[in-house]
Order: C-alpha cells, then sequence, then structure tokens
C-alpha cells in the first residue's frame, strides 16, 4: 500500500485535526513547529506559520500539542521544522524532549543531510541534488526518504512536477529504502500520478489549507487522497 | 575553505541549494587567486566604479581628532556596494548564469546590482520590502531607470528581512539559471567569505593611505554595521594589525551583535535579534540599510574573540552627524554612515579612519520628514 503523510502546522486544536487526518486514512504526520522565517515555504504554509505565532505556538507550547496529539493516535508524527528552532532550544534537548512528547521523528527543511549528522531525521533531496548527494542522503535517513518533487518551495501546484520521474529514478538506483514524494502535491490526480513512482506522498499546503476550514473538511480531503493511492496498483 | 568563522557560519539552507553553493564554491576557489579574474575586476574597479577614493581629512567636523574618511561615498552609484556587486557580476558570467536576482533595504545594493547588470546585459530582479520602498523611493525609480524589475516584499516587517527571504525563495525556485548576487557578508558560505574578499579593497586601500598621509597607523577604525559588508571590507587589512582598535557601529534598534543571541537566520548561523525561542524579531533603525536583524557570522566570530568591538548608536545621533558632516565639510553623508560618524567622533582616540560607506542622496526625504525621538524599540516580528 502507498504511503499518506499530511502536513499540519501545529496550532492549539491540531490534536483533532489530526485525528480526523489519521481517521480517514493518514498513515504518517508531519507537525510543522512555525519559525518566522520559513525560507523553504510558499504563502500557504508561511501564513500559516505566522497565524500560528500570533497564537502563541512557541516551542514549549508546541511540544505540549504533540503530546496532546500523540495521545489521540499511534501513527508515526513528524516534528517538521528550521535549525533556528533547534539552535535555541537545543539541538539534543528538542530531540530529546520532542521524543519524550510522543515524536517518531524529524525533518528539518533547512539542514543539510551532511550537518549533524547525529541527529536522526527523514532527509531531503531535491531535482538538483547530485547523485552523491542522494546516497548521501539516503544512507542516513530515517525511514524513509522525501523526495522533493519540485526545484522550488512548498505550496500546491496545477500539476505534478516532471522533475519527480527522473528523481525517483535516480534516487531508486542508489537506495532501497521507501521514497515518499512532497511539495506541490496537491490534488487526489497528483497522488495517483506520484504513488506509481514512488511508495508514498507528502501533502502540505492543501492540507494545511483543507484544515482551516475544520476537521470535516480536512477528513474529505485525507479521504480523497487516500482513495487514489489506493487505486494504484501496487507492484 | 573553511565553511566556518568559529561557532558562526556555516550553510543552513534547503538541499535544493546545495549543488549550487558547491559550484560557486569551486568557482571561487580557482577564481579567487586567477590572474584574469583579477585583472578583469581591477580593470572593472578602476575604469568603470572609481576606485581608488580618497581619504578625506575632516578638520571642521572633528577638529580635536586627526579623522580620516574612506570616501566610498564617490564610488559610481554611491556606495561602497557596488566593489561586490562588480565581482560578483564577473563571477555570474564565469559561471555562465544569465538571470541575476538580489535583495536590497536602502536600495543601495539594488541599484550596484542593475547597474552591473545593465553594463553586463544580464537580467536583473531585485526584491525590496515596500516599507524600504517608501522611504528610499529616489533609488526605486533608479533600479527601474536602469532596466531591472523591483518586486515589492509586502508581508512582515516589509524591510530588508523578508526581501532577503523572498531573493532566497526565488533562487531556490529557479537555481539552474540565476546566480543571487547577495547584498553583503550574509548568506550560506561560500558568500560572507567571497563579500569579505570582493570588499577588503576599502582597508587595503584606506591602510596604505593613512600610512602614507600620517606615516603610522590609526588608532582606530570605525565602519557601521548592518549586514556588515563596508565594515568587514574596512577592517579586513587591521586585523594582524593589533594595536589598531577596530570599531563597529550598529543601529541601537538593530544591534545584533550588541544584544543579540546566536541563532540561525538566511543560510548561516550568526548573532541575531531573536527571542528565547528562536524566532527573529523585527528591527528598527531610520537608516534602511542597518535595518536588519542579522549581521555577517565573521562579525560575530570577531566580536566573541574580542578583536573588534561593536557599539549602537540611536536613530538622533546618526542624524546628529549627518548634519554636522554636511554643514561643516560640505559632504552629504548616507544614513547608514552617519552612525559609523556619530561614534568616531566620541571614541575617544585621535587618529581615526571612518569608513563613509555612501553618499546620502537617497535619504535626503527620510531626513527631512524625521521627528526627533521617533525611535520604536526592537519587538518580535510576527505579524498576520
Ligand atoms: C551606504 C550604506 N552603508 C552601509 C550599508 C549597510 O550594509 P553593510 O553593513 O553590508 O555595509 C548600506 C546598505 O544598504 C548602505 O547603503
Amino acid at each position: 500500500m502507498k504511503k499518506l503523510v499530511v502536513y499540519l502546522m501545529a496550532m492549539p486544536d491540531t490534536p483533532k485535526l489530526v485525528q480526523a487526518a489519521v481517521d480517514a486514512g493518514a498513515d504518517i504526520v508531519e507537525l510543522g513547529f512555525p519559525f518566522s522565517d520559513p525560507l523553504a515555504d510558499g504563502p500557504v504554509i508561511r501564513r500559516a506559520g505566522e497565524r500560528a505565532l500570533a497564537a502563541g505556538m512557541r516551542t514549549k507550547r508546541c511540544l505540549e500539542v504533540l503530546a496532546e496529539t500523540r495521545a489521540r493516535v499511534s501513527v508515526p508524527l513528524i516534528v517538521m521544522t528550521y535549525s533556528s528552532i533547534f539552535d535555541a532550544y537545543g539541538w539534543e534537548r528538542l530531540e530529546t524532549d520532542a521524543r519524550s512528547a510522543g515524536a517518531t521523528s524529524f525533518i528539518v527543511v533547512d539542514l543539510p543531510a551532511d550537518v549533524r549528522p547525529e541527529l536522526r531525521r527523514v532527509q531531503l533531496v531535491a531535482p538538483t541534488s547530485t547523485d552523491a548527494r542522494l546516497k548521501l542522503a539516503a544512507g542516513s535517513t530515517d525511514g524513509w526518504l522525501y523526495l522533493v518533487t519540485v526545484t522550488g518551495t512548498t505550496g500546491a501546484r496545477t500539476e505534478l512536477a516532471p522533475t519527480l520521474a527522473p528523481l525517483a529514478e535516480r534516487t531508486r538506483a542508489v537506495t532501497d529504502v521507501p521514497l515518499y514524494a512532497g511539495f506541490g502535491i496537491s490534488t487526489p490526480e497528483h497522488a495517483r500520478a506520484a504513488a506509481e513512482l514512488v511508495d508514498g506522498i507528502a501533502v502540505g499546503s492543501r492540507a494545511v489549507e483543507a484544515a482551516e476550514d475544520g476537521p470535516a473538511e480536512l477528513a474529505r480531503f485525507v479521504g480523497s487522497l487516500r482513495s487514489a493511492l489506493d487505486a494504484v496498483a501496487v507492484a | 575553505m573553511s565553511q566556518t568563522f568559529g561557532v558562526y557560519g556555516g550553510r543552513y539552507v534547503p538541499e535544493t541549494l546545495i549543488p549550487a553553493l558547491d559550484e560557486l564554491e569551486s568557482a571561487w576557489a580557482s577564481l579567487r587567486d586567477d590572474d584574469s579574474f583579477r585583472a578583469e575586476l581591477h580593470h572593472l574597479l578602476t575604469t568603470y566604479a572609481g576606485r581608488p577614493t580618497p581619504l578625506t581629512r575632516v578638520e571642521r567636523f572633528a577638529p580635536d581628532q586627526r579623522m580620516y574618511l574612506k570616501r566610498e561615498d564617490l564610488m559610481h552609484t554611491g556606495a561602497h556596494k557596488i566593489n561586490n556587486a562588480v565581482g560578483q557580476a564577473v563571477i555570474a558570467q564565469r559561471l555562465g548564469k544569465k538571470r541575476i536576482i538580489a535583495e536590497t533595504g536602502a536600495g543601495q545594493h539594488g541599484v550596484a546590482t542593475a547597474t552591473v547588470c545593465a553594463r553586463f546585459g544580464l537580467e536583473c530582479i531585485v526584491y525590496m520590502g515596500s516599507e524600504d520602498m517608501r522611504r528610499q523611493a529616489p533609488n526605486v525609480e533608479r533600479m527601474g531607470l536602469l532596466g531591472a524589475e523591483v518586486r515589492p516584499v509586502e508581508f512582515g516587517t516589509r524591510t530588508l528581512k523578508e526581501a532577503t527571504s523572498e531573493a532566497i525563495r526565488d533562487w531556490i525556485a529557479n537555481v539552474d539559471t540565476t546566480y543571487y548576487l547577495i547584498g553583503s557578508c550574509v548568506g550560506p558560505a561560500p558568500y560572507p567569505e567571497i563579500v569579505r574578499e570582493l570588499q577588503r579593497v576599502i582597508g587595503h586601500e584606506a591602510r596604505e593611505q593613512i600610512l602614507q598621509v600620517e606615516g603610522r597607523l590609526p588608532e582606530t577604525v570605525v565602519a557601521c554595521v548592518g549586514g556588515g559588508s563596508n565594515a568587514i571590507g574596512m577592517f579586513y587589512d587591521f586585523v594582524p594589525d593589533e594595536d589598531v582598535r577596530l570599531i563597529g557601529v550598529e543601529a541601537a534598534g538593530a544591534a545584533s551583535l550588541g544584544t543579540g543571541r546566536p541563532g540561525v537566520l538566511h543560510g548561516a548561523r550568526s548573532s541575531l535579534l531573536a527571542d528565547e525561542d528562536g524566532q527573529i524579531m523585527d528591527a528598527h533603525s531610520i537608516s534602511a540599510g542597518l535595518d536588519y536583524p542579522g549581521v555577517g557570522p565573521e562579525h560575530a566570530y570577531l566580536r566573541d574573540t574580542g578583536r573588534a568591538e561593536y557599539v549602537p548608536c540611536t536613530d538622533d545621533e546618526a542624524l546628529a552627524a549627518f548634519h554636522r558632516l554636511c554643514e561643516t565639510e560640505g559632504i552629504v553623508p548616507a544614513l547608514e554612515s552617519s552612525h559609523a560618524l556619530a561614534r568616531a567622533l566620541d571614541c575617544g582616540d585621535e587618529l581615526v579612519v571612518v569608513c563613509l560607506s555612501g553618499r546620502g542622496d537617497k535619504d535626503l526625504a527620510e531626513v527631512l520628514n524625521y521627528k526627533p525621538g521617533s525611535q520604536v524599540e526592537p519587538g518580535l516580528g510576527v505579524s498576520t
């Protein structure tokens, strides 16, 4: 079965949104800890981060939301954030505290694979990654490798990026770890097309938008992705 | 080549950019000592950009000192920024990139970049916060005349911090075709080193010039610090001269070194205005070029090692120095440089060289509208 990863920004009401997403078929949830200057994010997630900070979602509060979420769901929860958040809290301390609050792993968007290898995390690779860097990232990643489909920031796109297929092929040639694709995947059609190429997909900006309309809308959207993935024959 | 300065610097960027930074780093490693690159740069700096710049004694401005100004205000486009823009444009050409992007605060780096792009026939896109477009309107017009596209950044602080973030986002999306011509000694490695090396000519000339006129090294060298490029360029050749005091002057409301803490912004670890959670705070300065919550990582290193000291200057103090230089010397300084002038006057030393990083034409409207004491305190830069 193809895996479905859903990203949500940590907010006070996120635990029940995560529950809705999981009930609707999400296999893994990425929980965003907001940062004031999110370089890798397009407007939707940037604005969600601004709202989260305005709502007081500082690191301690994010950890509480993580723990509340863990109390409701048993799927892997991945903290997704930026280096500045780790640097301020303390790299080891945040890893420890997040794991005891229920985090399964981490994604640090602006931390290249060769920096701080001691932090076990899901590594990202991009269409611009050289084969040497694909190997490096695959060799140190935690469970699965995140394929950034586009040369660009997060945000919904009208079509699945043509750069995913060659990236998936090059990555497959150097590793056996599961490959999940994200950035720009925003519709069931994208999900289906991407799932033909990789083992799972991650949806961020569109999920954040759906979540703004409440758990029911999020569940409907996640359900539509789930059905699209389940329609893909597993070779 | 080292990517760090002590515990600062490094590369904190999305993976998408790493191959481009590797490419830049290896290009730079071969260019920096390459004779044809050096010759091309020297030719452009001397026949186009206006090097060398004079050293001017300012007796009426500083009657109790022997104060000299290193006149970067006389450079083409009116500030030291052109030293860096010319050099990076040559690098971009050697890399075969035809699309150039830049961020700008005061507009000086944007104008310098637009200028070299016109000169080399390169496409130029400049990101600028809408608040800075308002207060540096003449520079926005100039960039347009030079054929650059200025893209307003309408969110967050609407100043240099957000303009830089948007430029980096553009770079992430267009990295195959685009060269990011960064405007100060900030950003991921190798940028801080490249910008320092391109600005180093300031201090190199100033050191020779002061030895020639005074027969000795100055007691003190002073420069303003926004991202830190004119200051690092001014300081660098004096660093081995251990008896020379190096003073960097920050805007009081943007004192990333004076009141900051370690953090990560725009691809590097440095000293930043950030809260205890690592969220970046707003800077506040009347001078758009200093209105930035970060600073080049090498300055954080020079501060920690004690080699340089960093002191604050308020808007009011900078304004007073601005007027004083206009009235006593017939030189209209940039508001950024006026911060250095203010602290040079009261540094307590006799023989002082100040980097006059730019001229103040761009600042006239801001100066004429200024109400004394209107400075705001730094706060958390999260708006919705
Ligand atoms: C005249 C002038 N001086 C100083 C600065 C600050 O930049 P830096 O600290 O990189 O020299 C600027 C930036 O726009 C400027 O225009």
